[in-house]
């Protein structure tokens, strides 16, 4: 690794490079991109494209099937299946979005400085992410939601908090890796500036490890999300979104109408599949990129 | 480091509910106004009108003396309602546990000490069911075994033990069922990995028998990342098993904390996860124990990576 490497890797344009990474991750890799690009369209222009409204409620067409215009039937409350996924999307999307931004931002610049400084800092800020190893994601939410009220905001802000911890443990080991590389001697020779030298130069160099790791991090905050949208904590009814319609729609089953909440499962577990598939070959190229 | 975390742990729970907004004379008084005299009564019983960190070393002290104070929304102490849920909740862990154990690590072995067709379907298998989540197999379970097939009730608790075992049978494979994949595929992987080792081949090639090898070489090495998984996906449990008595109407401490984390019920709240996150931390302790156990090179109070 020289100092040169960081140059080479510019060389080539941002968009060129990604689609280089995603051809090498084989048909799976491939496939779930398509399903993430689907779904993020979905979220983005999902109010649009939703054929019928999804929060009105008409009570005379409650559980009703499929039928031709109406792919998935209805839902308890007579609204359009197809619609509310559609439209969920986004809600769906957006919080583990912010999930994932928020927790590998902290994560990234605590593990940095850690690595960077060691020392006090390093100690102070590892034990301080220990402690935070004791409070899992969905009990912090459950809080969260206890002080703040439910919703989406305090949910998507202690699962962040919860997932530090976990970020920096691995981003810690791998900008200690970096940190003990001749190209950060040279720059510190030549008398750049620590945070110069992390921000330019470091973390671009672990940003393949970062980007997997966020891929995969969506994946669980998606989960964890949904569970917490299905316990009646996080987005509120009549919003659509894939976790509450699963609660609203659990009645159904005993009753004969599984679809609904089944649709929504569907839905979930493609995207978290995806996810999974997609950042663990991003993982594996992250290893094997020589170095 | 026990003792520390929960003392954080334990401040982050006083703290971040001290702050909640609302104000906890009106939460006692039910929303009516007080005459001034009853006001100055009930701060002077609750400590209201002192410090907060006066206001927590009281509330630790009473914590200490298990005395968790008292639901606005029941009148009753929350110790009380605690004690009389904890043993669904604990239940529903320990059966999900056994499962995650029994069958995580049974798959693992197998998998990994045999190569094909039998390995090729469980990697696939635990790939996806890893990413279910456990309301998703909540959801397909109650469809399945207990609308469809029958076999098993779908919602509530049971009376006596037998029952309860059926009314868990479900719950419990929800809770357990994306550990359960993850247990596996470790399990496999460090099978295999040992399996491949020098000495395990040393050990071949000498002729001992494969019972005693795969015992004392191959799985005695393999011991640490199976229990580290299998300890941080069973705590985790921890947490999981709220949504998993909602989705089967269980009367646990989970589902508990959701309905008075919806009605605001303060003093609730703070006791169940005071109580969840001290299992979660003697769960991790006793994982850190058990290293030590496996590994004497593993000195107590250190992390095994």
């Amino acid at each position: 690794m020289t100092a040169a490497v960081p140059v080479t890797v510019r060389s080539t344009t941002r968009g060129a490079r990604a689609v280089g990474m995603l051809r090498a991750t084989g048909p799976a890799g491939i496939a779930s991109a398509i399903i993430i690009a689907v779904a993020i369209f979905m979220a983005i222009f999902g109010t649009w494209l939703a054929p019928f409204d999804p929060i009105t409620p008409n009570l005379s067409l409650a559980w009703v099937g499929p039928t031709g215009a109406h792919l998935l039937g209805y839902d308890f409350e007579g609204r359009d299946v197809l619609s509310r996924l559609i439209v969920g999307a986004r809600t769906s999307m957006l919080g583990p979005l912010a999930v994932v931004l928020g927790s590998m931002i902290a994560g990234a610049l605590l593990a940095v400085a850690a690595a960077w400084r060691g020392g006090t800092l390093d100690a102070f800020i590892s034990s301080g992410l220990d402690v935070l190893f004791a409070f899992p994601g969905i009990l912090l939410a459950v809080l969260a939601a206890a002080v703040f009220g439910a919703g989406l905001t305090a949910a998507a802000i202690a699962l962040s908090i919860a997932y530090m911890p976990y970020v920096a443990r691995v981003l810690r080991g791998a900008a200690l890796k970096e940190r003990s590389q001749p190209y950060v001697a040279a720059l510190e020779v030549q008398g750049a500036s620590g945070p110069s030298i992390c921000l330019r130069h470091l973390i671009p160099n672990i940003m393949p490890l970062i980007v997997a790791q966020a891929t995969i991090l969506f994946g669980y905050a998606m989960v964890d999300l949904a569970a917490i949208s299905f316990l009646g904590l996080g987005v509120q009814p009549p919003e659509p979104n894939w976790g509450v319609m699963i609660s609203e729609n659990q009645v159904g089953i005993p009753q004969g109408y599984p679809l609904p909440a089944l649709a929504a499962c569907v839905c979930i577990v493609a995207v978290v599949i995806a996810f999974n598939v997609l950042g663990e070959r991003l993982f594996e190229q992250a290893q094997a990129a020589p170095r | 480091m026990l003792v520390a975390s929960l003392l954080v742990a334990s401040f982050v729970i006083f703290g971040a509910l001290y702050l909640a907004p609302g104000n906890p004379i009106s939460a006692l008084s039910g929303g009516r106004s007080l005459p001034a005299s009853s006001v100055a009564v009930l701060e002077a019983r609750y400590h209201l009108n002192e410090p907060f960190l006066a206001q927590y070393w009281y509330w630790l002290d009473n914590v200490l003396h298990g005395n968790l104070g008292i639901s606005i929304v029941l009148r009753e102490n929350v110790s009380t309602l605690i004690a009389s849920r904890i043993w669904t909740t604990a239940g529903l862990v320990l059966y999900a546990a056994l499962i995650i154990v029994a069958l995580g690590i049974g798959l693992g072995i197998l998998s990994g000490l045999r190569p094909g067709a039998f390995d090729t379907s469980t990697l696939v298998t635990t790939a996806v069911s890893a990413a279910i989540p456990a309301f998703v197999a909540a959801i397909v379970l109650i469809l399945v075994f207990a609308v469809k097939l029958g076999w098993f009730p779908a919602l509530g608790n049971g009376t006596d033990f037998l029952s309860n075992v059926r009314h868990f049978t479900l719950p419990a494979i929800a809770l357990a069922i994306s550990s359960l994949a993850i247990v596996a595929r470790v399990t496999r992987a460090s099978v295999r990995e040992e399996g491949q080792r020098e000495h395990v081949q040393t050990a071949v090639s000498r002729g001992i028998p494969s019972r005693q090898l795969i015992r004392r070489h191959v799985l005695r090495n393999a011991a640490i990342p199976i229990t580290t998984v299998a300890g941080i996906t069973i705590a985790s449990l921890i947490a999981v098993a709220a949504v998993v008595e909602v989705a089967f109407s269980l009367n646990g401490l989970g589902a508990y904390l959701v309905a008075s984390a919806q009605s605001k019920d303060l003093a609730v709240v703070q006791g169940i996860s005071l109580v969840l996150v001290t299992a979660f931390v003697v769960i991790n302790l006793i994982v850190d124990v058990l290293y030590a156990v496996l590994d004497p090179r593993v000195a107590l109070g250190s992390r095994a990576q």
